[in-house]
C-alpha cells in the first residue's frame, strides 16, 4: 500500500500548495482567514491518514482537538475582523 | 440536574473513550453529572416520548438526501473549478423560511451551505441571506424551491 | 473492505486537490469560500471514513470527528462570509443582484 501513501499525498500535497498561496497573495485579510480555513479541514483529514500510516490510534484525539481548535480560531478571528471595520 | 444533557454527554464520553474499561466509565459518570449540572442553562436539548421517531426520521430520510445533494454540490464545484472560462454568475438573495426554532434553523443553514451552489451568510428573524453561485430566477416561488425546498419540508417534520 | 477504504482516501484526496484549486482560481471572498468548503467538507468525510474502513477499530471516533466536522465546518465559512460582507468587501463585477443591502447586525 505504499504506492497509495505516495498518490495521497501528492494530491493533497498540492492542494495544500495552492491554498497557502491564496494565502500569501489574497487581496484582503478575509482571503487568507478562507484559505487558513481550508487549510485547517485539510490538515484534519491528514492526521486521521497518519494514524493509519504510523499504525497509531492516538493521532485521531488529534485530529479531533486539532479540529476543535481550528474551528474555534475561525470564528474568533473572523469575529475580531468584523469588529475591526 | 437535567436528565437529557447528562445522557447526551455521557454518550459522548463513552464513544471518545473505551466502552469495556470499568474505571473510565466512573470517571465519565461523574464528569458528565458535573457537566449537567452546571451547565444545565446553556443547553437546549430535550428529550420526550416523540423523540425515537425523530432519530429514525432523521436517519432515515434526512441523512441520504443531505448526502446524495453533497455529492451532486461536489460534481459542481468540480466542474466549475476545472473548467477553463470559470462559468459564474453570482448573486446575493433572500429567502424566507417558516422554521421557527433556533437549532432547526441552524440545521436548514447548514443544510444549504454545503448544497449545490450556495452559500448563507445570515440568518435574521426568518429571512436567510444567501450568496448564489448562478443565480437562476428572483422569483419568490422559484427561489424557494431551488434553494431550500426539500430540506425544509424534511427539517420540519424532524424538529418541530 | 481494505480496497475499499482506499478507494474512499483516494477519492478523498481528489476532493481536497480541487478544494485547494478552488480556492486558488475563483475571483472574490464568496465564491472561494464555496469551493473551498464544499470541497474539503466531501473530501474530509470520504477520507475519515475510509481510514474507518481500512481499520475497524478506529470507526466509533472516526464517526464522531465527521459528525463534527459536519456540524462545525458550514458554521466557521458562514461566520466568515457574513463577516467579510459587513466589511464591505466587494463581490465580482460578474455579480448581478443583491438583496441583502442594509443587513448589518442580526
Amino acid at each position: 500500500m505504499n504506492v497509495l501513501n505516495y498518490i495521497y499525498f501528492i494530491l493533497v500535497g498540492f492542494g495544500v500548495l495552492f491554498s497557502f498561496l491564496r494565502m500569501l497573495l489574497g487581496p484582503t485579510s478575509a482571503d487568507r482567514l478562507a484559505a487558513l480555513d481550508t487549510l485547517n479541514v485539510v490538515l484534519t483529514g491528514t492526521i486521521v491518514f497518519l494514524a493509519l500510516v504510523f499504525k497509531n490510534g492516538l493521532y485521531l484525539d488529534i485530529a479531533l482537538v486539532y479540529g476543535l481548535l481550528s474551528f474555534v480560531e475561525t470564528v474568533l478571528i473572523a469575529r475580531y475582523l468584523e469588529g475591526k471595520k | 440536574m437535567s436528565f437529557s444533557v447528562f445522557i447526551v454527554t455521557f454518550f459522548t464520553w463513552l464513544l471518545l473513550t473505551s466502552f469495556t474499561d470499568v474505571k473510565e466509565i466512573l470517571v465519565g459518570f461523574f464528569a458528565s453529572l458535573v457537566v449537567s449540572v452546571v451547565m444545565k442553562r446553556y443547553y437546549g436539548i430535550r428529550f420526550d416520548l416523540k423523540f425515537p421517531l425523530r432519530v429514525i426520521k432523521f436517519i432515515f430520510i434526512y441523512l441520504p438526501v443531505f448526502i446524495w445533494k453533497m455529492i451532486l454540490a461536489n460534481f459542481d464545484v468540480a466542474f466549475r473549478v476545472l473548467n477553463p472560462s470559470l462559468p459564474l454568475n453570482p448573486g446575493f438573495v433572500k429567502v424566507k423560511t417558516d422554521l421557527k426554532k433556533q437549532s432547526s434553523k441552524l440545521m436548514l443553514a447548514n443544510s444549504i451551505t454545503l448544497t449545490p451552489g450556495t452559500l448563507t451568510l445570515d440568518v435574521k428573524e426568518d429571512e436567510l441571506c444567501i450568496h448564489w453561485i448562478d443565480v437562476k430566477s428572483l422569483d419568490e416561488q422559484i427561489k424557494k424551491r431551488k434553494i431550500s425546498g426539500v430540506f425544509e419540508k424534511i427539517l420540519k417534520g424532524v424538529f418541530e | 473492505m481494505i480496497i475499499l477504504g482506499y478507494i474512499f482516501i483516494g477519492i478523498g484526496a481528489f476532493f481536497y486537490f480541487l478544494g485547494g484549486l478552488g480556492i486558488l482560481r475563483m475571483p472574490d471572498v464568496y465564491n472561494r469560500l464555496q469551493a473551498g468548503t464544499k470541497a474539503t467538507t466531501l473530501g474530509s468525510f470520504s477520507v475519515i471514513l475510509g481510514v474507518g474502513f481500512v481499520n475497524m477499530d478506529y470507526l466509533p471516533k472516526a464517526l464522531l470527528i465527521i459528525a463534527f466536522i459536519a456540524l462545525t465546518n458550514p458554521v466557521g465559512s458562514s461566520v466568515l462570509a457574513r463577516a467579510a460582507y459587513l466589511i464591505g468587501i466587494k463581490p465580482t463585477a460578474k455579480t448581478k443582484v443583491d438583496e441583502c443591502k442594509g443587513g448589518d447586525e442580526i
